[in-house]
């Protein structure tokens, strides 16, 4: 593995203009992001961790500091897709089919048909998702659609992954099992994952970098490098270093809700 | 076929009371026949004259049955189908007017929707526009056209069809505006992270999203059409179409005729927006949304 810089955010910072004033969903945010990391984004509802991904993937515009993803501005990398981004809820596309939804960043991308033919297989295969290519949207279940809108992310092989909440809706033990399988898939392909979540088990597990949030303003508190081997089977939950910094990332989510609580 | 029961109920509730009407409104007529005949008119005679007079306030419905029958089964059966005095005929006339004016509609609709949802500057004034042309009484518009379309040299079908098409674009234009923009921001986000060209974009989401939108407004289209179509035969002394017929029917007091042609027209608008709603089906099928 290399120690090559992906993402590197430099004093970034955001501030809405609402008509109650303006927000700072994030301010000051610095954090560099190695090339394979995977990395989970923890925070209260409100600390940016949504908007820092969207600075990444050029979806917002950062109002002060700079960022960088591949060496070049976040929207020079979009323009050369260099990320696949998940969002929160699976968004496929109810009047296209599993195959056709993930075909459609290929088709806008100009693959030639075989060659998105070959990688709409590769995918479903990657998601354990093969067989469903001719099923519509509404005829999967949650978990399957969000699997779907994962593999639709993966087919144009970019090097970043870019992840908003994917698994929130999810009931634990889909959960779980997604879990595994994005870390495997992690794991095969040496992907850059940047990944938000509201779970400390989940980031914890996931993850080979947490990054723990706190609101107004959006800012980073504590940025933990998980000494986890890479190769985590589910029950790693249990030993005592998992639990250990599980413990650092709630007492940093505690200091990051101040006296609120 | 569990819908044939209660339809069957509306349509012999509606025959019932269209029958009751007919002895209602048609009796003066009756009486006043029989006074000056020096008759006594008992019930059964009332109802039975009320039920076949020749210029009836309200023909009862065998009698409009009838003269359809006259005009159209019969004369197929005589091979004269199509002859000036059949109302397939005149409904053939009718129906091409309203197709065209369907079609250029519909055409003019998309077009302007796209332009509203696209550009800024037509999104803050061409709506009001849209909206103000519908509140003109399309009767005081019509002959307007036809007499400025006759003077640059236009006649015949497409002056018709005009005033169909300005009848049937604001349906279209409403509901593909809401249409076009129906993408939820999370998925026009999702085409910019795979950088999409706005034509992509339009053509993969914005128009895919909009078809459920654009089929209600098609049917709204498609009766307002067939309505501008009538309309633009009254005005211009036509000598074709169901317009004709109700104009003439009214000029001589031939409510039986005029009777005829507006359940002609009911029936042209129920087929004409019942195909839409079968391409509707289709199409919404095929892209998996019905
Ligand atoms: N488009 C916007 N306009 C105005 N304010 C916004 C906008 N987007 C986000 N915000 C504000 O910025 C702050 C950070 O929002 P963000 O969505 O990044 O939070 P988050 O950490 O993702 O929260 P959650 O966990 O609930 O998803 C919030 O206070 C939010 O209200
Ligand atoms: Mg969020």
């Amino acid at each position: 593995m290399t120690d090559e810089t992906v993402i590197s955010a430099k004093d970034l910072s955001l501030t809405f203009q609402t008509n109650d004033g303006p927000v700072h969903a994030l301010k000051d945010v610095t954090l560099d992001v190695r090339k394979g990391d995977f990395v989970s984004f923890i925070g209260p509802s409100g600390c940016g961790k949504t908007t820092f991904l969207r600075c990444m993937a050029d979806l917002e515009h950062p109002t002060g500091g700079t960022i960088t993803v591949n060496g070049v501005s976040p929207e020079e990398a979009r323009k050369s897709r260099a990320y696949g981004y998940v969002f929160q809820a699976a968004g496929l596309y109810p009047w296209r089919t599993i195959g056709g939804n993930i075909r459609m960043p290929l088709e806008i991308m100009g693959y030639a048909k075989a060659e998105q033919d070959q990688r709409v297989a590769r995918v479903l295969e990657l998601v354990d998702l093969a067989g469903f290519e001719k099923k519509f949207p509404w005829q999967l279940s949650g978990g399957m659609q969000q699997r779907a809108s994962i593999a639709r992310a993966l087919s144009f092989d970019a090097d970043i992954l870019l992840m908003d909440e994917p698994f929130g809706a999810l009931d634990e033990i889909v959960r779980d099992h997604l879990n595994e399988q994005l870390l495997s898939l992690w794991d095969r392909t040496d992907k850059t994952i940047c990944f938000v979540t509201h779970s400390i088990p989940e980031a914890v597990y996931l993850s080979t970098k947490i990054v723990v949030m706190s609101p107004r303003p959006g800012r980073i508190t504590d940025v933990i490098e998980s000494p986890l081997p890479r190769e985590r089977p589910l029950d790693i939950r249990d030993t005592p270093e998992f639990i250990e910094i599980a413990h650092r990332v709630r007492d940093g989510l505690r200091a990051g809700y101040g006296d609120a609580i | 076929m569990r819908n044939v029961v209660p339809i069957l109920t509306v349509v012999c509730t509606l025959l019932v009371i269209w029958y009751a009407a007919a002895v209602w409104l048609n009796a003066p007529w009756a009486y006043n026949k029989a006074e000056r005949a020096g008759i006594e008119l008992n019930f059964a005679d009332l109802v039975s004259d009320t039920w076949s007079q020749d210029k009836p306030k309200l023909p009862a419905p065998h009698q409009v049955g009838a003269e359809i029958w006259k005009t159209t089964g019969e004369m197929v059966l005589n091979g004269r189908g199509f002859s000036k005095r059949s109302l397939i005929y005149h409904s053939w006339v009718t129906f091409s007017a309203t197709a065209l004016g369907f079609l250029l509609g519909t055409g003019l609709g998309i077009a302007l929707a796209i332009g509203i949802v696209y550009n800024r500057t037509m999104d803050m004034s061409v709506m009001p526009w849209v909206i103000a042309s519908q509140t003109i009484p399309i009767l005081a518009i019509a002959p307007m056209i036809i007499v400025v379309l006759n003077a640059v040299g236009i006649s015949g079908l497409l002056p018709k069809a005009m005033i169909s098409m300005y009848l049937s674009f604001f349906p279209v234009v409403v509901g593909m505006v809401k249409g076009l923009r129906s993408p939820a921001p999370m998925q026009l986000d999702q085409m910019r992270t795979w950088s999409a060209t706005p034509a992509q974009t339009f053509w993969r989401l914005r128009l895919p999203s909009s078809m459920p939108y654009l089929f209600a407004s098609l049917k709204i289209g498609m009766a307002a059409s067939l309505v501008g179509a009538i309309v633009g035969e009254l005005p211009t002394g036509a000598v074709a179409g169901l317009g004709a017929r109700l104009l003439a029917g009214s000029y001589y007091g031939q409510t039986i005729q005029i009777w005829s042609a507006l359940i002609m027209a009911a029936t042209l608008a129920a087929i004409l927006v019942g195909l839409i709603g079968v391409l509707q089906r289709i199409t919404l099928k095929r892209m998996g949304m019905a």
